[in-house]
């Protein structure tokens, strides 16, 4: 693989993450449980958005004139290289809280270290999305928190979500030659290494919301390289790519 | 209302060297969360420099009088500007 | 309009207090919360707020619809932030309703079981993507003509909502007319998607100003108190002579046979909406009432834990806090 492959495959898993993720945030708009929920989620989506525009974005360039667009309404699933946790349907709104929290820990903690890329575009882009997404870390932190310790049916419904969500964490740490390639370019770090800051992030929050983490070390993965992906990501592609695929060439 | 949040009256100071304003008002279980939910409502177009929070009912009011806030564009959301859309002159005023 | 045929409420009060309070409303001071007020004034304005405040939250649903199936990243974060301030409207106007004592979870029960209403137009559904272009020019267009006025009105908090909420809604228009007029110009089947959104919502859209009201006693007390600035069929008239140039400017054609223009009057004439069709949907019976109320009352019963637990863990939170001082 040379390093332009990899740099393609590494923009991919940024921007296929933030689109996919602000797709499932997006389906709450006009139905959260209160007006300033409803109004902060649609904020986090729309950062997400604009985070996908511009990796995606960066992506279709270096793949030889693509467009963001193109990437995101043309490809089908086994294109696709997201972390499988930002697939699954939000389900209630605890699971969709917990589910951002643990991609807001990670994408806090990557995009600090992106900042400092050496490729001057990537460090352009997480200097943006990084002051986003602490507020986005923020918001849910403190919501999880609120409700793992807020009533025994809320408790109880943020444990769930933990344990349910858990095996999907560690992907997010798995490297390959892909990451191995970026970490020796100075390009990004090797997911690997960012593993010990987010445990440490996840087990202090998770500790205030009277929340515990699984013991199993279990982790579904796949969606990062592609070879796998859950079977939510074919629907989810179905509504979101319909309108491109049924009027291919139009302009909206 | 059973367990309905409190209300909290939001001021705002748009620039460095303003005073705080009040912009309206929302629901919050909490000061904290007053103070994001205000910057997820009341900042939505600009980055407000500072947030105040007051629960309601702990406002002693004369009688008030203000008028409303206007707030400044955020970069990077240009949409939702009108004239980030291109309307031909000869469809009138929009 | 967004809060239509709202009644305005008799009103048996002091005469010295109502001639004082009148005075003040024709000399343009506004009313601010604290002020005496007439109880028929604080009613009309309760259900008028409040229904323009329900319209906004349901107004999320028709174009939430298509969110996710918005056809490229812009048009998406565009429609999200459109909808989204929607949701901000709606909370703008509650808040305004708060100050005249009464709760927005108060309101929201009331809107949840029936007993207040919100605009009929968001019982239509939205078909085709062009829908969400012709809601934001035609839909946000008529409540531009609406809101604008009222910006004006006698009730302060009232007011400054709407300043706030008109500055943002010349935004809506413009991107539903960018979207539309996309279309308009495309392919023919984008053509043919404009052509029906227009079809779809022409009546729909004059239906919101309301029935003629030039004379009903509820608007005349309503717009000595300010809180109606025009007649329903003055600002119906407006629209169309704004819209219809709009239409043409698309090569889109008004399903109105008899639209014409009339050098005389110097405005448009055009046929009246069904106003049976109305009083349907009014009823209950348009397209997606029912679904429109289920999915506000699914998000709220589902939403109830999340609003009970962080509630439990503030009071929790404050309590430690106390318990260390």
């Amino acid at each position: 693989m040379t390093q332009d492959e990899a740099f393609l495959q590494f923009l991919l898993r940024m921007g296929d993450n933030t689109l996919i993720l602000g797709h499932r945030v997006s389906e709450w708009c006009g139905h959260a449980p209160v007006l300033e929920e409803d109004i902060a989620l649609a904020n986090t989506a729309l950062d997400l958005i604009g985070q996908t525009q511009m990796w995606l974005g960066l992506a279709g360039e270096v793949d030889g004139g693509q467009s963001a667009d193109d990437l995101a309404f043309l490809r089908d699933a086994w294109d696709f290289r997201n972390v499988l946790m930002v697939e699954v349907p939000n389900e209630d709104f605890g699971r969709t809280m917990m589910r951002q929290f643990l991609f807001d820990a990670w994408h806090s903690i990557m995009l600090g270290r992106l900042i400092k890329s050496s490729d001057e575009r990537v460090a352009a882009i997480a200097a943006k999305a990084s002051k986003e997404v602490a507020y986005h870390l923020e918001r849910s932190s403190d919501t999880v928190v609120g409700l793992g310790d807020g009533t025994a049916e809320s408790h109880d419904r943020m444990q769930a979500a933990l344990d349910y969500l858990w095996p999907y964490v560690g992907e997010m740490f798995a490297s390959d030659e892909i990451d191995a390639e970026m970490a020796k370019a100075g390009i990004a770090p090797n997911p690997a290494d960012l593993r010990a800051e987010f445990d440490a992030l996840v087990q202090r929050v998770l500790a205030d919301a009277t929340l515990t983490i699984p013991e199993s070390e279990f982790a579904h993965k796949g969606g990062r390289n592609g070879k796998m992906h859950t079977e939510h990501l074919g629907h989810l592609l179905t509504q979101m790519q319909w309108l491109q695929r049924a009027y291919p060439g139009a302009s909206w | 209302m059973k367990n309905e949040w409190p209300l909290w009256e939001i001021f705002i100071r748009g620039q460095h060297g303003m005073s705080h304003r009040h912009v309206g008002s929302l629901h919050a279980p909490d000061a904290e969360m007053a103070i994001k939910n205000a910057r997820d409502v009341y900042t939505r177009r600009n980055e407000g420099v500072s947030i105040w929070v007051v629960e309601a009912n702990n406002i002693s009011a004369s009688s008030p009088s203000d008028k409303g806030p206007l707030y400044e564009p955020s970069e990077s959301k240009v949409y939702r500007h009108p004239t980030f859309f291109d309307i031909p002159d000869e469809v009138g005023a929009m | 309009m967004y809060a239509q045929m709202v009644k305005s409420e008799a009103t048996n009060d002091d005469p010295e207090k109502l001639a004082e309070f009148q005075a003040k409303i024709d000399a343009d001071i506004k009313i601010e919360p604290k002020d005496w007020m007439p109880q028929g004034y604080r009613k009309t304005l309760i259900r008028q707020i409040g229904q323009h405040a329900h319209s906004e939250i349901v107004g999320q649903l028709p174009e939430g619809n298509w969110i996710t199936r918005a056809p490229t990243l812009e048009r998406k974060a565009i429609l999200l932030a459109k909808v989204q301030d929607e949701a901000g409207h709606g909370l703008y106007l509650y808040g305004a309703a708060e100050t005249l004592g009464v709760s927005r979870d108060e309101l929201t029960e009331m809107l949840l079981d029936g007993r207040m209403k919100y605009s009929s137009i968001f019982n239509y559904p939205t078909l085709n993507w062009a829908d969400i272009g012709a809601v934001g020019w035609l839909v946000d267009g008529a409540a531009i003509m609406n809101q604008v006025p009222l910006q004006r009105t006698s009730y302060g908090p009232y007011s400054r909502a709407m300043i706030r909420i008109c500055k943002e809604e010349s935004f809506h228009q413009r991107q539903g007319y960018d979207a539309i007029r996309k279309m308009a110009e495309g392919t023919p089947e984008q053509k043919k998607m404009a052509q029906d959104a227009l079809n779809r919502f022409w009546y729909p859209s004059l239906m919101m100003f309301g029935p003629s009201d030039k004379d009903s006693v509820h608007s005349a007390q309503s717009m000595a108190w300010k809180i109606k600035i025009n007649t329903n069929d003055e600002l119906r008239q407006k629209f169309v002579d704004q819209t219809v140039p709009q239409a043409e400017y698309l090569g889109l054609t008004v399903p109105d046979p008899d639209l014409k223009w009339n050098e005389e009057r110097g405005h448009y004439d055009f046929s009246e909406p069904d106003w049976s069709e109305f009083f349907d949907v009014i009823k209950g019976n348009g397209p997606c009432n029912t679904d429109r109320l289920t999915a506000r009352n699914k998000a709220w019963d589902d939403g109830q834990w999340v609003r009970d637990g962080l509630l439990a863990h503030a009071k929790k939170k404050r309590a430690r806090h106390l318990a260390a001082e």
